[in-house]
């Protein structure tokens, strides 16, 4: 990792893998959800986290937001490790904030709009109540719920999905955090709301400097804001580009599979249905051996997709691939640095 | 919260929840009522209290009330005393002794005969007894003669068990034959004036005595009396406050403690939650009323004792095992997720999420479940085992019960408590549904 010096957030070979039991106590095996990522963001960095359903990506963020403890790896956030034991979790959880997918769930019912924004400001030690209501008032504000009085005692089930959103964008700035988590924000929204969803989260992004994690299974939405995409398949990430490089030249079979799935409102689509891959995505109680992609991968090498798994190979500075399709260039670029060394 | 207070405005529209919450307020107001007018000492001296004390009620009579329903306008209790009135007395001086003449005039209107018929004497004065000599004059102007004897300080007569005279009526009760119209078909008081005439002599100057009259009659106050002359009212109007304080405190303490448990086991889970299962299962096959006959035979049958055994047992009961299943649900709530990601203890994660998003569901709970620790404690009562000193609705029950109150017609003696017993269950349970339609809002229009 290049930027390790300056980096906010850097997670190194996490694994969170969920036991299974039988009858309460025999071992059963385990779901390996996060499988090895590794990844460093910077200050103020907007990265995006893409994937089809069941490939990890909300357990990563849950991991990332310390709610599961890593099995294995490591999560440093501004130079301090976070886990469980060394008691720093509760200043960790006042510098990240977390948007979650289902708006209304993701707010208390029995709550006052007031209440809810309240609650995080109480636990993390805001004593003032002066201080706590002008603070309220200004992150309802920002997320452009004005006027603001009229929705501090509304509750949640009174404002529309959109404006549910806004309160749950609130929430996850109002302790001023360093970095959001947001965990396919607007999915559940109307495709008219999520332009502004997102819009709301860049202004947010760029004026605090935040550093966000993106999480979504719909590449469309993702130009928006971030500048680097993670694609994960199979609780690992297998491409790692930044956003103009991967969407222009994907590298990875899967990741090319992806851009061409992209739902696009092109009169001529209607002719004709895209190429998906075939298949489902694997298990993650027993992971294939080799490539995660392989069993589906239409350029599989025989004798070596299905036995290892590739590392990962860097074809320009910040494009990193998973593939084994990728080796030869990769050991070519060696050659040649190495050519230009000698 | 102002939610709570929404769905309590919505009462309004359910007119089975006007109704509960009539009935409840009726009960309340009788528990006020009672507690203002009979203090708890009061009643229990009363209800614990010896033949004395209730002395000059009639034994098992009907609630007054039943005079409005029945032809027969049944007799209540008359009291002549000269004491009273001593304008009744006429002194008579003789040679050596007086001769006091004592007269009792009452008009007797009713058409039954009374219950029973007494003459308490007091005599004054040291040494030598007066000597009376009683009579009764009918109507008619008949004279009978009643018992000369001689009496010290106080002497009860009870004119009912003089076999003398009953043999003189003709084999026939003297609360009847004193009464009767011999002109009348068979079983017919005569209604007119009465006079209960004694002629007491006195053997020493200074000497007095008075004569009292009872003519217990067959029925008595708002609730009638038991078989030992008790009025019934005092248990029934002490068993209100009883019955609502106990169903009351039962219901908050076992829903709350169960609530709590609850929540705390599936927040925790693992082996708390094991343990608060095992627990429960275990406590779920152990038999309540045994163990509360157990502890009231072997232990303490005070009320407040088996309060705590009761709720004790409840709390590791069904409920646990309901409210478990609804948390598990809300525990696994993105909101709650939410909380954690803000930083939220478990504490706070417990009371102040979880918990309020059940409180629509337990309000419900709560309320059916109040007459049901009322039954409880009725029914422990009618098996003997209710508290010795407090009377109740299930004492009287109990009363009732060994008495063959049924058996020998007494039953108002077993109807009043039970009314009132199902009045409570009747007004918590209409309550209590229309709040269960209000809370749980897919319950509507099914």
């Amino acid at each position: 990792m290049p930027e390790k010096a300056d980096a906010l957030l850097t997670v190194e070979n996490v694994h969170t893998w969920f036991e299974l039991r039988r009858f309460g106590f025999l071992r059963v095996g385990f779901v390996r959800a996060v499988d090895g990522v590794s990844f460093s963001l910077k200050h103020g960095e907007a990265v995006a986290v893409v994937g089809e359903s069941g490939c990890g990506k909300s357990t990563l963020a849950k991991t990332v937001l310390g709610l599961y403890r890593p099995t294995q790896g490591t999560v440093v956030f501004d130079g301090q490790r976070i886990d469980g034991e060394t008691g720093n979790l509760k200043k960790y959880h006042s510098q990240v904030g977390y948007v979650q997918q289902d708006p209304y769930g993701a707010l208390p019912p029995f709550m006052t709009i007031y209440r809810i924004l309240d609650e995080p400001l109480r636990i993390n030690g805001v004593r003032k109540r002066a201080e706590r209501e002008k603070r309220i008032k200004e992150a309802l504000s920002e997320v452009k719920l004005t006027p603001v009085e009229d929705f501090l005692y509304k509750y949640p089930h009174m404002l529309s999905g959109g404006q549910q959103q806004r309160v749950v964008l609130a929430r996850a700035k109002i302790l001023e955090p360093k970095l959001i988590v947001a965990d396919e924000p607007v999915s559940m929204l109307d495709a008219s709301v999520r332009v502004e969803i997102l819009q709301l989260l860049q202004r947010l992004q760029r004026s605090y400097n935040l550093a966000v994690i993106y999480i979504t299974h719909d590449l469309s939405t993702v130009r928006y804001f971030s500048e680097r995409i993670f694609v994960m398949y199979g609780a690992k990430i297998i491409e790692e580009a930044p956003t103009a490089t991967l969407l222009e030249n994907p590298s990875h079979p899967y990741t090319q599979a992806l851009l061409t799935a992209i739902s696009d409102p092109d009169a001529k689509n209607a002719d004709h249905i895209k190429e998906v891959p075939p298949g489902e995505p694997p298990s993650l109680l027993n992971p294939p051996p080799g490539c995660r992609f392989c069993p589906r991968c239409g350029q599989a090498i025989a004798g070596l997709c299905e036995k290892e798994m590739p590392p990962a190979f860097e074809l320009a500075p910040g494009h990193r691939v998973s593939c084994w399709l990728y080796r030869q260039a990769a050991v070519k670029e060696k050659e040649e640095e190495k050519e230009k060394a000698g | 919260m102002s939610r709570v207070s929404r769905n309590l405005q919505e009462i309004i529209k359910y007119p089975s929840a006007i109704f509960g919450l009539l009935i409840i307020f009726l009960l309340v107001v009788i528990a006020i009522y009672t507690l203002a007018t009979m203090s708890y000492q009061e009643a229990i001296n009363r209800w614990r209290g010896d033949e004395t004390m209730w002395a000059e009620y009639p034994r098992n009579a009907l609630p007054s009330w039943m005079n409005y329903f029945t032809q027969k306008k049944l007799p209540t209790t008359m009291v002549l005393d000269t004491a009273t009135s001593p304008q009744s007395k006429e002194r008579l001086e003789m040679e050596g002794l007086e001769m006091v003449t004592a007269t009792l005039t009452f008009d007797y209107q009713f058409d039954d005969f009374p219950s029973e018929v007494a003459v308490f004497f007091t005599a004054k004065g040291e040494g030598e007894p007066p000597f009376v000599m009683p009579y009764w004059e009918m109507p008619d102007g008949r004279r009978i003669e009643l018992e000369a004897q001689s009496i010290s300080r106080q002497k009860r007569y009870f004119v009912s068990l003089d076999n003398r005279l009953i043999r003189s009526l003709g084999n026939r009760a003297p609360e009847e034959g004193l009464f009767l119209d011999p002109a009348a078909a068979e079983g017919k008081p005569a209604k007119g004036q009465y006079k209960l005439i004694v002629e007491g002599y006195l053997f020493e100057p200074g000497g007095d005595f008075d004569v009292k009259l009872l003519l217990y009659g067959k029925v008595h106050g708002m609730a009638g009396t038991d078989h030992r002359r008790r009025d019934l009212m005092i248990a029934l109007l002490w068993g209100t406050p009883i019955a609502l304080c106990f169903g009351l405190l039962a219901a908050l303490g076992t829903t709350i403690a169960t609530f709590i448990i609850a929540a705390i086991g599936v927040w925790y889970g693992k082996w708390v939650d094991a343990l608060i299962q095992r627990i429960t299962e275990v406590n779920m096959i152990l038999p309540t009323l045994p163990i509360l006959i157990m502890v009231g035979t072997f232990y303490s049958r005070s009320i407040w004792m088996i309060l705590g055994v009761v709720i004790a047992l409840s709390i590791f009961g069904g409920g646990i095992k309901t409210y478990r299943a609804m948390f598990l649900q809300i525990k696994d709530a993105p909101y709650i997720e939410a909380g954690r990601a803000y930083g939220a203890g478990n504490l706070r994660l417990i009371f102040r999420y979880m918990i309020p998003r059940m409180i629509p569901v337990l309000i419900p709970t709560f309320v059916t479940l109040i007459p049901s620790y009322v039954f409880l404690e009725a029914s422990l009562a009618v098996l003997g085992l209710g508290d010795p000193i407090l009377p109740t609705w299930g004492k009287l029950l109990q009363d009732a019960q060994e008495n063959g109150a049924l058996f020998k017609g007494y039953y108002y003696w077993v109807l009043q408590p039970s009314a009132l017993l199902m009045l409570t269950g009747l007004g918590f349970a209409m309550l209590g549904f229309a709040l269960d339609r209000i809370y749980n809002p897919r319950l509507r229009g099914r």
